[in-house]
């Protein structure tokens, strides 16, 4: 075992964890990363869209050796019942830039990618090592972790706690909550083979352009969730996520709902024929701006999903965990050049810095979204698409019935279901949760 | 398509993954009970690894060899103690592919 001490350990070789690991240690710190995997990426699972802002302001020159998939040009948003899509595309030239916004990845893939570059800084990266408790001195400040691995304590001025949504350091220590049923979403994914040219016939794609598919409606059997289809170089990554309150309450199982979404009768075309190469699980921070825990303490930071910082309205994560493992890293940095204390006072200064952030800015902005759609899923989910592809329906179906007749109807179908003060109300809450 | 999509048994979807098992080290255990809690019965439907089943006795158990180690069970049983969960031991457990 290592019986040195570190300017900081981190835990976890996730997005965050390297995003922290590697500024650390560019900046000339001497930095310990554990990981619990046989390599760093084995357990991690994510859709998965990476976004390269995030990524450029740590690693400028990524696009040059990183494992990408597809550049997204095209999405499309699905409001789905049983047996129809109304879709909202959007598909533009302009995506096919220099350097492109968003790109399909394979987070293990990517994972291992991004550690080389961790280690390259100059990090140490000890994989096959599961971080059991952290360390404090008599007056509480952190001061290391004890690990699954034979020897002693390891020593460390800062832990960056990168332990993702079910990290066990900081629950144990009380330095945050456990994840609530109602705040973490369960996904469940399978990577879906098919050969490249099949999958640019099918999408409308070519070269390396991708599309992103990602639906909602009665898919989710009234719970709050979505599914999600992302086309990689030959592979299409396919997966369904619901609170884990709403599965819970509803008795559903995870994979039933997978196979239903890959039966449906608009995504089943896009899948035939391709083989099935894995099925990954995985939590989801949902709670936003209200489940963000206490972010900072004596001796540690606390980063990415650990910290519940991810974008639900947006399913934007892995950006804000980068950005969120950049900035505490920074801030440690300055701490460090100061030659101050890795304590409270001095690594608020973390909080500062992503305050000011599009991180928590985002967050702050949908704060009251969560609660909405948890309390009106089956309105939201079931409901209103079942209500849309009626109308959509009636409105192509060309039958003889006058179209007064046509609208009449479609109206009165919204107000049945829902209410004249019940649709004018989820609107204004919408609105509001929008804001 | 190559699957059978009625009949698919997530046994099956499980297969495809490659796991280390730590042998006679389970990484979660049930504490024993003489009626499961309505969480408890709930992982029986909501793992997504099915790695919970009740038993003839009407007790939940669980095998947690095809564990994508996700938390759910975690999130809805650790707090009231009725389950005991860790992660396994380091390189230990499900090892994703693609992830």
């Amino acid at each position: 075992m290592i019986a040195e001490e570190f300017d900081a350990i981190v835990i976890g070789a996730g997005m965050s964890g390297n995003a922290a690991a590697y500024t650390l240690a560019t900046h000339g710190l001497k930095v310990l990363q554990l990981e619990r995997g046989e390599y760093p990426g084995s357990k991690n699972v994510q859709g998965a869209i990476m976004y390269a802002n995030m990524l450029e302001k740590i690693i400028p020159d990524f696009r040059d050796d990183a494992p990408l998939e597809r550049h997204l040009v095209e999405q499309r948003l699905w409001v789905m019942d049983d047996t129809s899509h109304t879709g909202i595309h959007y598909r533009s030239d302009d995506f096919n830039e220099a350097k492109p916004n968003r790109y399909t990845i394979i987070r293990a893939q990517f994972d291992k990618w991004f550690s080389r570059k961790v280690r390259e800084a100059g990090a140490t990266v000890l994989c096959e090592t599961t971080a059991t408790e952290l360390v404090r001195d008599a007056n509480g400040k952190v001061i290391g972790v004890r690990t699954d691995r034979a020897g002693g304590v390891l020593y460390a001025d800062v832990v960056v706690l990168a332990e993702g949504v079910s990290g066990l350091l900081g629950t144990r220590a009380g330095l945050r909550e456990m994840p609530k049923p109602e705040t973490v979403a369960l996904a469940v994914k399978e990577m879906h083979f098919l050969p490249e040219e099949v999958i640019e016939q099918r999408f409308g794609v070519k070269g390396d352009e991708g599309c992103v598919i990602e639906a909602v409606g009665t898919i989710s059997r009234g719970m709050a969730g979505l599914g999600f289809l992302y086309t990689n170089k030959e592979s299409i990554s396919l997966g369904i996520g619901c609170l884990v309150s709403d599965f819970t309450a509803a008795m559903e199982s995870p994979y039933a709902l997978l196979d239903a979404f890959k039966n449906h009768p608009s995504i089943r075309p896009l899948i035939a024929g391709s083989e099935v190469k894995e099925y990954a699980a995985h939590l989801i921070p949902e709670g936003g701006h209200k489940a963000i825990p206490k972010l900072f303490g004596d001796g540690w930071v606390v980063v990415g999903d650990a910290a519940q910082l991810n974008n639900a309205v947006h399913r934007e994560g892995s950006n804000l965990a980068m950005t969120s493992g950049r900035i505490a890293a920074e801030a440690i940095v300055h701490v460090k050049r100061r030659n101050d204390p890795m304590i409270r006072r001095n690594l608020t200064l973390y909080k500062a810095m992503l305050d000011k952030s599009f991180v928590v800015k985002d967050l702050r902005k949908y704060k009251d979204m969560p609660a909405l759609l948890h309390t009106n899923s089956s309105n939201f989910f079931t409901t209103y698409p079942r209500l849309i592809s009626q109308a959509a329906q009636n409105f192509m179906r060309v039958d003889g019935t006058p179209k007064i007749e046509k609208e009449k109807a479609t109206t009165a179908a919204f107000i049945k279901a829902r209410s004249r003060w019940g649709l004018v109300s989820d609107a204004l809450r919408l609105a509001f949760a929008w804001r | 398509m190559t699957i059978a999509v009625t009949k698919l048994r997530v046994e099956d979807k499980l297969f495809q993954n490659r796991y280390l098992v730590d042998p006679g080290r389970p990484h979660i255990k049930v504490r024993p009970h003489e009626r499961p809690s309505a969480n408890l019965l709930a992982l029986t439907h909501v793992c997504p690894a099915k790695c919970y089943e009740v038993n003839d006795k009407g007790q939940v158990e669980i095998t947690a060899d095809g564990c994508m180690e996700c938390g759910t069970c975690r999130v809805l049983c650790e707090p009231s103690g009725e389950i005991e969960w860790n992660y396994p031991r380091g390189g230990f457990g499900v090892l994703f592919k693609f992830g």
